[in-house]
């Protein structure tokens, strides 16, 4: 699509040195490339860890009764399981990727605010020190829920909340930064030709994600400073005594939560729109109407969120409205996922494993977006709200939606940062091992939920329990099929593999194939020119 | 301009950010285990040293941070791009802290138009009123709450009307500061930046004399119910940006004696009364919301 | 009715064969919501299977477009790439097809939804309060009220025993309610926030501390109905199930005579005990099951609590202070904590054992006993 027409230089000038060396690059870099890579082997870490976590989670589950771990224990488990996922693997995932590749995408030398790049990568180790550590504290880590519904955390909370609190006020911070680097990157520093419309996909609707951020991080820093004040200094936000009400939490999280739920899907859309028509050999099909479409969901995700508050008493025109726009998001979202088979018709389609794992995500984050609509209908989710049929959806769009999503993006990218192709064996592998578990640990939790099996239990009556014990066999093995994974992203580190050429893959557009591989460490000093 | 200064500047190394992340954790931990060793107590304990620690350090960093740029910046390697690259960043920041003041806002709409009129019984909420709270009147400002405790409202009148007053009038003098600055007429500059830093002190202090107010005359405090709660807050916060929007605002004016700024340079100049009219119109709506209705 | 849904899934119906007596138990299928045994359970049920198969329908058109393109558009077949890439025709289509789907969804949706919203005209009040973690009954028309705990002994839950059929779902008192009866809920918490659900009926609400919601049912069925508490509400979140019983008309108002009987004998005895002294071995027992039954969740059943969270009574200054103090912590509990007021949940004789318990178990042995009249006195001094 894209052609330049002024080759960049590719290696640095003499005014642009190369990595430094030792830990000195990693601490006080400002490149784009390191700290993306940063950001993205803080996320797999996290990842392992809140994988961990989930599956002490499911060793417990695996059978009724309690065998491995107290209920407070528990809570703490899943409560810090949601935490980590979410804010330490998903988020810093997607923002590494954006770091390594929106300059390239765009034409950029590099992010437009660097050194503030560095502080908010840096944050982000230092906030999950502290919520780990505080399981440490007497009295046990954050067990309300990553949802940390008022009152269970404020009167009824441990002694740990206030560092939970604080924790969470500086990875937003850290967000915050990172999306407003996004946001100015893109709106600042593309190269001469690189109109809105021809950005890349993924650019888009990172571009509109940092947005979704910059409106509602803030809103949580909110949330949790009532939280600080509810418990520690009198105040009665969400105490009915004050004239509070604990719903208001509610309002005030989810307003955050919904639009975060689309933080951690839009970047994926990206992704998917990036490498079907790579690997379909034939242009995105409705490029404008995605870009339309994904202008719509960020819109509609603000007004959405009581849709996870059915059950706590609204008044019925409240539930009606609230039930009417969550329908609607299936609209945009339907047209993604049909402008994405669109693109694989009459194209020229071969399987390499990023594209095995975009048609995986297709099918499995449409089932995921199903499960959704169905919670969507606010009579029927009073019957799946709080059961394992919720856990069975979000971890469908999740699991095999986000992290589906970023592990096709290191396949397709990884030849690019390190220059060697990956074990392509071990990658197939990763892919058949992931799929075939992941529906065996997240599918029957649409029955167990049906069933009326809630959430947020360490025990269940014994009618649920052959289903759990399937659930919790597919969780280990989803979690050892992870450790491939990092076998193989080891492996191509280590540059053991065969050199790539430039253009990676033959079906491959846009910018950051027009580089050597690996990238360079300083790309477009001199931005390139765009036809 | 040379080549070179056309060439978007990408920092080196710096120190700085990390100097920065490990200021923030200590200020978080020091935060969280102060405020957890007060409630259980009563008493400040090493948590409050670590906060004190992690506040020194981030003033380093913010200190070495501005100190490298301000060199960059009069070195002249910031372009053009570099200088919309951060308008534009400071004018998302303030957004953000919108939305952080439209978390309160919303808490306040919340609490006058939900929760406060359903536990008087409206809405589907007659037996809440009923039941639970039987003699509690919904009123706003809540000066009774359902628990009983009572307390008086914070009017218009005098103080808040002032402080208002104030705070329009130091708009007026930041927006003179820049035409001075537009102008190239320096002595206006740094007298109607000094106005501003002055009005901006004034507003403080009549904050803390209306806080006292409130505390000794109206036993409206912090724990008062959810009318005491938003007021506090809402003006908590504000008094805390006025306070960051003055510091800010010392700097430029000092830089400005040092002879800093152009009509063509002059980022943080601007960034700063962006942030003082942003503090201004939070003001506004706290003013109205708040205090008049 | 969930026989087709089961159907597709019969692949899998041989790994769950041996819970089929544990599903007869308690009346529920392990693939598929339940039907239920109220005219608007049914309807969420209908509904649900209604969307289910929309969505699976729309499944099958686009995944089988994909996987049409999957097998016989492929590079290896030599295929060569078309080039198309809009048409406004069909992104038009494709955007106002979903629209009138989900039109068509909506509407039962809301008709159901206004109907289970509208608890008007009923015949029977019941003032449900979740508290950690038990439910509290109380008939608002007959002025009825008991807690209803978990029934479950410990040492099933611990792996000692067998675990039943019913297993985390009985409890020592369930709801007993009149079929074919609008009854109203009103949904309130003493502390957190708990929610109150019943598959059977599709009633699930949350109970909000301070604020009161309602809800309603007509059962049309004789039966046992079980549920469990619906929103974390703190550690034994997952040890709080619902059992409704639903009787007979004339059965509930034998019941409710009988409970009023029950009530007055109580006060009876509660009368007798202020002017008797217990024997130490009377109130140890008694104290030692009510301490099991009610604060062993928090205060652990050795006495050591959870640091941080609940303390430990045993090295505590209260326990081994003044006996007053110990009884009024008990009585009123402690504001703005977890610790709760027990003088509305148990009776004179039963507070008068647990602190005594407490007093003299886990080898404290002060050898002090409380009796009922000294935990009477206290109350009647405030
Ligand atoms: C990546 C994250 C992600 C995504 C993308 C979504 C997407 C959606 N979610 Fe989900 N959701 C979560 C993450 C996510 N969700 C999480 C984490 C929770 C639980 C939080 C907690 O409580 O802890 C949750 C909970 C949740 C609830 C609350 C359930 C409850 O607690 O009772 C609801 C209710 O409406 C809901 C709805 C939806 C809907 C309608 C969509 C839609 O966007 C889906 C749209 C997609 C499709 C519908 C498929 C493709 C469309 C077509 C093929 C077109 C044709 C289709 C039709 C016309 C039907 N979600
Ligand atoms: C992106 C987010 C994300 C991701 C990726 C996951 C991944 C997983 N989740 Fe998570 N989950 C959430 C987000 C996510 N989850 C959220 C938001 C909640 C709600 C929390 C709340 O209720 O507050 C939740 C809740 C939740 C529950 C419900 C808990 C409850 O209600 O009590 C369960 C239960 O099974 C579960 C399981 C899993 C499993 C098995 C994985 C697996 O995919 C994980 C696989 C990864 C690994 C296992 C790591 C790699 C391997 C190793 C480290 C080696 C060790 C391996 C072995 C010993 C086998 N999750
Ligand atoms: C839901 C949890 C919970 C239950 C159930 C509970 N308690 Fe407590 N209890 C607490 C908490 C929390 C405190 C600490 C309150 C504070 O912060 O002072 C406490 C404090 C106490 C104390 C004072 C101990 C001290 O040293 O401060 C006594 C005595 C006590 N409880 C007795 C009981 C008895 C008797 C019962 C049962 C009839 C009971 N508790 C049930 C949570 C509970
Ligand atoms: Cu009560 Cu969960
Ligand atoms: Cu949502």
């Amino acid at each position: 699509m894209n052609t330049i027409t002024q080759t960049a230089p590719t290696h640095a000038d003499e005014h642009h040195h190369g990595p430094a060396k030792g830990i000195k690059r990693w601490i006080f870099t400002t490149n784009h490339k390191d700290i993306g890579t940063l950001y993205l082997w803080f996320a797999f870490i996290m990842f392992l860890v809140g994988g961990a976590m989930a599956m002490v989670i499911r060793a417990e589950l695996f059978q009724p009764g309690l065998q491995i771990v107290e209920p407070h224990f528990f809570n703490q488990m899943t409560t810090v399981h949601g935490l980590i996922m979410v804010f330490g693997a998903v988020m810093p995932a997607f923002t590494g990727l954006a770091n390594w590749m929106i300059p390239m995408m765009i034409g950029a030398p590099d992010m437009a605010l660097p050194r503030m790049n560095n502080l908010s990568f840096w944050i982000l180790p230092f906030a999950f020190l502290i919520l780990l550590s505080s399981l440490f504290v007497e009295g046990g880590g954050p067990a309300f829920g990553w949802t940390f519904y008022a009152p269970l955390s404020t009167t009824y909370s441990g002694d740990s909340t206030a560092l939970f609190v604080f924790a969470v006020h500086i990875m937003g911070i850290s967000s915050i930064m990172g999306a407003i680097n996004v946001v100015v990157t893109i709106w600042n520093m593309r190269a001469p030709g690189m109109t809105w419309m021809k950005m890349p996909l993924f650019v888009w609707t990172w571009f509109i994600t940092a947005y979704l951020l910059i409106a509602v991080m803030p809103v949580l820093a909110g949330a949790v400073t009532m939280v600080l004040t509810d418990k520690y200094f009198g105040t009665s936000f969400f105490n009915a005594a004050g004239g509070g009400d604990p719903v208001m939490f509610q309002h005030i999280f989810w307003f955050f939560g919904h639009p975060e739920v689309y933080i951690m899907i839009l970047p994926a859309f990206g992704i998917i729109s990036t490498i079907v028509p790579t690997f379909s050999r034939k242009p995105l099909f409705g490029y404008s109407s995605m870009v339309y479409a994904t202008a719509s969901i960020a819109f509609l995700s603000f007004i959405v969120w009581a849709h996870h508050m059915f059950t706590t008493g609204m008044p019925v025109f409240a539930e009606l409205f609230f039930m009417y726009c969550t329908m609607l998001i299936s609209v945009p979202t339907g047209v993604k996922v049909f402008n994405w088979v669109a693109t694989m018709w009459r194209g020229a389609l071969s399987f390499e494993v990023p594209m095995m794992f975009s048609i995986a995500f297709i099918v499995l984050f449409t089932m995921g977006g199903f499960s959704g609509l169905m919670l969507a209908i606010t009579p029927v989710d009073f019957q799946y709200h709080d059961t394992y049929f919720v856990v069975a959806h979000f971890h469908y769009v999740l699991v095999t939606g986000a992290i589906f999503s970023l592990i096709a993006a290191t396949y397709y990218w990884l030849p690019k940062w390190t220059g060697v192709m990956y074990d392509i064996g071990l990658a197939k592998l990763h892919f058949w091992c992931s799929l075939i578990s992941v529906n065996v640990l997240f599918f029957p939790m649409h029955f167990v939920g049906l069933a009326g099996m809630p959430r947020r239990i360490p025990d269940y009556s014994i009618q649920f329990a052959n289903w759990n014990q399937i659930i919790s066999l597919g969780g280990f093995a989803f979690g050892l099929s992870q450790l491939i994974f990092l076998a193989l992203v080891i492996k191509a580190c280590r540059k053991k593999g065969d050199p790539v050429p430039d253009k990676v893959w033959d079906g491959a557009t846009g910018l950051e194939w027009e580089v050597k591989s690996p990238a360079p460490y300083h790309t477009f000093t001199t931005p390139p020119e765009i036809k | 301009m040379t080549e070179q200064h056309s060439q978007y500047y990408v920092p080196t190394q710096s120190p700085w950010p990390i100097v920065g992340a490990f200021g923030f954790f200590l200020v978080a931990v020091g935060a969280g285990t102060l405020v957890a060793q007060l409630s259980q107590t009563g008493e400040a304990g090493w948590g409050q040293m670590v906060l004190m620690a992690g506040l020194f350090v981030l003033f380093i960093m913010m200190f070495g941070w501005f100190k490298d740029q301000i060199q960059e910046s009069r070195v002249g390697l910031h372009n053009q791009q570099l200088g919309i690259s951060y308008r534009q960043g400071m004018s998302w920041f303030i957004f953000s802290e919108v939305m952080f003041f439209g978390a309160f806002f919303g808490a306040l709409f919340y609490a006058r138009m939900i929760s406060v009129p359903w536990l008087g019984g409206a809405s589907n909420n007659v037996m809440t009123g009923e039941i639970l709270w039987p003699g509690f009147e919904a009123i706003w400002p809540l000066t009774t709450t359902p628990a009983g405790n009572t307390t008086q409202a914070m009017g218009y009148w005098g103080l808040p009307l002032i402080n208002t007053l104030i705070l329009l009038t130091s708009s007026v003098t930041i927006h003179f500061a820049h035409t001075g600055l537009e102008a190239d007429k320096r002595k206006q500059v740094a007298w109607m930046l000094g106005f501003t830093i002055l009005l901006g002190s004034c507003f403080l202090a009549l904050q803390v004399e209306e806080y006292i107010h409130a505390y000794q005359d109206l036993g409206l405090k912090l724990d008062s119910g959810v009318y005491g709660n938003t007021f506090f807050l809402l003006t908590g916060f504000h008094g805390m940006h006025v306070t960051l929007g003055t510091l800010f605002l010392i700097v430029i004016f000092f830089r400005i004696l040092a002879g800093h700024f152009s009509a063509d340079n002059q980022f943080a100049f601007q960034a700063a009364s962006w942030y003082w009219h942003f503090v201004d119109v939070v003001w506004l709506c706290l003013f109205v919301f708040v205090y008049i209705l | 009715m969930g026989r087709q849904f089961s159907f597709i899934l019969a692949l899998f119906s041989f790994l769950h064969s041996s819970s089929i007596f544990a599903n007869e138990a308690v009346g529920r299928s392990n693939l598929n919501l339940r039907a239920g045994v109220t005219d608007i359970s049914h309807q969420v049920f209908d509904l649900h299977m209604t969307i289910f198969y929309i969505c699976v329908a729309i499944g099958i058109v686009v995944f089988g477009a994909m996987f049409y393109a999957i097998i016989f558009h492929r590079k290896s077949k030599g295929v060569k790439a078309a080039n198309f890439h809009e048409s406004v025709k069909v992104e038009i289509a494709w955007t106002i097809v979903p629209v009138i789907i989900l039109v068509v969804m909506a509407i039962p949706a809301t008709k159901t939804l206004i109907a289970m919203e509208d608890p008007s005209e009923s015949d029977l009040t019941i003032l449900v309060t979740g508290s950690q973690w038990k439910w509290h009954y109380k008939y608002l028309d007959h002025d009825i009220e008991f807690y209803s705990l978990l029934a479950t002994p410990s040492e099933q839950i611990q792996g000692k025993w067998l675990k039943g059929d019913t297993y985390l779902l009985e409890v020592d008192k369930p709801l007993i309610l009149p079929t074919n009866k609008k009854i109203r809920f009103l949904m309130t918490s003493d502390d957190v926030i708990h929610s109150w659900w019943v598959p059977d009926f599709a009633v699930k609400k949350d109970a909000n501390p301070g604020f009161i919601n309602e809800a309603w049912t007509r059962i049309n069925e004789l039966g046992i109905y079980r549920g469990q508490c619906a929103e974390l509400c703190g550690k034994d979140h997952g040890f709080m199930p619902v059992v409704v019983k639903a009787v007979s008309e004339s059965e509930f108002n034998q019941w409710i005579t009988d409970k009023k009987a029950e009530k007055a004998a109580a006060e009876a005895e509660e009368k007798r005990l202020l002017a008797m002294n217990m024997t130490k071995e009377d109130l140890m027992a008694e104290g030692e099951s009510v301490y099991n039954g009610y604060c062993s969740a928090c205060h652990q059943p050795n006495g050591m609590g959870l640091p941080g969270a609940f303390p430990a009574l045993v090295g505590s200054a209260i326990v081994a202070g003044p006996a007053q103090d110990h009884i009024k912590i008990v009585l009123d509990g402690k504001n703005g904590t977890a610790m709760q007021a027990f003088a509305k949940q148990l009776t004179l004789k039963q507070i008068a054992a647990v602190v005594t318990y407490e007093r003299n178990a886990w080898g404290i042995n002060s050898g002090e006993l409380i009796q009922p009249k000294d935990v009477h006195q206290l109350m009647q001094n405030q």
